[in-house]
């Protein structure tokens, strides 16, 4: 388990990126915690840095969007998922375990 | 409609044929291209894959599960439009008859006159991509034409690959059009920092060398030495074959914000088009990738006669140079006040706004896309001049 942030650091509606093996996202949407790989399946962009529409991120260069749920893209110009990862919270501290790495969309 | 044939099979004449089918168009759909290759993506071509780090495969825009049922024509140049007959007729003799047409042919790199030299490249296509990497060796000397967009990414991406680059440009300051002086300076001072050396407010004289290039002249009587040359000053819309039709496309085909042309069931998108911009409130042509891929949207619509309004967005586009993103949003004009809204110039992080009056017309940003992000759709609901 990689350790994020205390709860308390990341309010609704924001995103941190950590740097694990790939870099990950984790976003609270309305006190529901996700985390993703942060890395575009498009092209080089933080998807941290994204726009947060509900269970959806926007990528910031391009604008494919992906489901914070499942990883999936709602369509172009991302062709691939991104990672999705499971999220704990012990003690008010934020955790990710991050999958095993796969070949996606393949 | 039944039939309706796009001329172009690159990011606007694809997201056409997915858009007529998302629209529920179930009819035939026919796809010209003169190049060879399926539809791919270009903006690597000056960047990742130029730089080696993207194979040509990874450049393809469709995905593998895509079933779009089209009618592909490609190594196939459409050479006249015939409204009256409704007819698209190709070099290769074949007419293809059908209810709708779409133009989405964009544009190719404009040239410097005279014959050309072996090692003077112009980079548009896959294949100027593939012949340019080949000569982008450590230690050759680059000199870039044009400090644009292109021109940029390619002395940034050649200079990575351990070239020794000049950039010309005959401009005072570089982007100075689409950013304005005071970001094109900015963005200029990046050539610098990374040991390419900028020669600015001086043209092209002409190239020399027996059949390769051996050096470029400037006006100012100076010569450059040069294994290499890339011609990047500017793209002309690929609009000569219509000649004829009846359309109006000088530099470019004109349309409606609905990507309605002069003549029913023809449509024009991507950078072939000049369109009526809500946002801008202008006729303008885009040369921007997310133009290409949001337009047809509207097109589709307008060809199968949905109501759809167009959309308000503003233009975006981004560059990648010397490990700096930059973005822009908007409609930049002369006399709009640039404010710097976070970040710091200096630091080659920050955002400036542009102001109109009081109302924000555009953003520019570098290294800071999420700061970009929340202006970019503060432009959406502040901006649209009414059509
Ligand atoms: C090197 C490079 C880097 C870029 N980087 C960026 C970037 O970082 N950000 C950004 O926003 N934009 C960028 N762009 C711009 C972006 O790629 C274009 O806006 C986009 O490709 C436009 O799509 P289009 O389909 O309208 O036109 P095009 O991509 O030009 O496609 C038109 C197609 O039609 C074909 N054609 C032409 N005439 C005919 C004919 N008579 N019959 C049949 N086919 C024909 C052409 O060969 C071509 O395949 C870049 C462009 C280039 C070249
Ligand atoms: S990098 Fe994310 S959509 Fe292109």
């Amino acid at each position: 388990m990689i350790p994020v942030c205390a709860l308390q650091d990341l309010p609704v509606g924001e995103a941190v990126r950590i740097e694990a093996e790939v870099p990950i996202a984790v976003f609270n949407v309305d006190g529901t915690l996700y985390a993703i790989d942060d890395t575009c399946t498009h092209q080089d962009a933080s998807l941290a840095d994204g726009w947060l529409d509900g269970c959806a991120v926007e990528c910031p260069l391009h604008a494919a969007c992906f489901d914070l749920r499942t990883g999936m893209p709602s369509g172009p110009p991302a062709k691939k998922p991104v990672r999705t990862h499971e999220v704990v919270v012990v003690d008010g501290q934020i955790y990710v375990n991050v999958n095993a790495p796969q070949r996606m969309g393949v | 409609m039944r039939v309706i044939a796009i001329a172009g099979a690159s990011l606007a004449g694809l997201s056409t044929a997915r858009a007529l089918r998302e629209a529920g168009f179930d009819g035939r759909v026919v796809v010209v291209g003169d190049e060879p290759h399926r539809p791919y993506d270009r903006p690597p071509l000056s960047k990742e894959f130029l730089a080696g780090t993207m194979s040509a495969a990874e450049l393809a825009l469709e995905s593998d599960d895509e079933a779009l049922d089209v009618d592909w024509r490609l190594g196939a140049r459409a050479v006249a439009l015939d409204p009256a007959l409704r007819t698209i007729v190709l070099d290769s003799g074949e007419r293809i008859v059908c209810d709708g047409v779409v133009l989405a042919t964009g544009a190719r790199a404009r040239r410097l006159p005279g014959s050309p030299l072996a090692g003077v490249h112009t980079l548009r296509t896959l294949d100027d991509a593939i012949a340019l990497r080949a000569e982008l060796v450590a230690g050759a000397r680059l000199v870039v034409i044009g400090a644009g967009f292109i021109g940029a990414e390619v002395a940034s991406t050649a200079r990575g690959l351990g070239l020794a680059v000049t950039v010309v440009e005959q401009q005072a300051v570089p982007l100075a059009g689409p950013l304005g002086a005071e970001l094109g300076g900015v963005c200029a001072a990046l050539h610098g920092e990374h040991g390419v050396e900028l020669i600015t407010g001086v043209g092209v004289a002409g190239l020399t060398g027996a059949d390769r290039v051996r050096s470029v002249h400037l006006t100012d009587g100076r010569e450059l030495a040069a294994d290499v040359v890339v011609v990047g000053v500017g793209a002309v819309p690929n609009t000569e074959w219509l000649a004829g039709s009846g359309l109006d496309a000088e530099r470019g085909v004109r349309t409606d914000a609905r990507c309605a042309t002069g003549i029913p069931s023809v449509v024009a998108v991507g950078d072939c088009a000049v369109s009526h911009n809500p946002f801008a409130g202008a006729e303008i042509r885009l040369e921007h990738w997310t133009n290409a891929l949001e337009q047809p949207a509207t097109a589709a619509a307008t060809l199968l006669g949905q109501e759809q309004l167009p959309s308000p967005r503003a233009p975006y586009f981004w560059s990648d140079q010397y490990g700096a993103r930059l973005q822009f949003a908007g409609h930049r004009r002369d006399g709009d006040r640039m404010e710097v809204v976070d970040g710091d110039p200096a630091a080659r992080r920050f955002s400036a706004v542009f102001r109109r009056g009081d109302r924000p017309v555009a953003v520019f940003a570098m290294n800071q896309p999420k700061v970009f992000g929340r202006w970019r759709r503060e432009l959406r609901a502040a901006a649209p001049e009414p059509v």
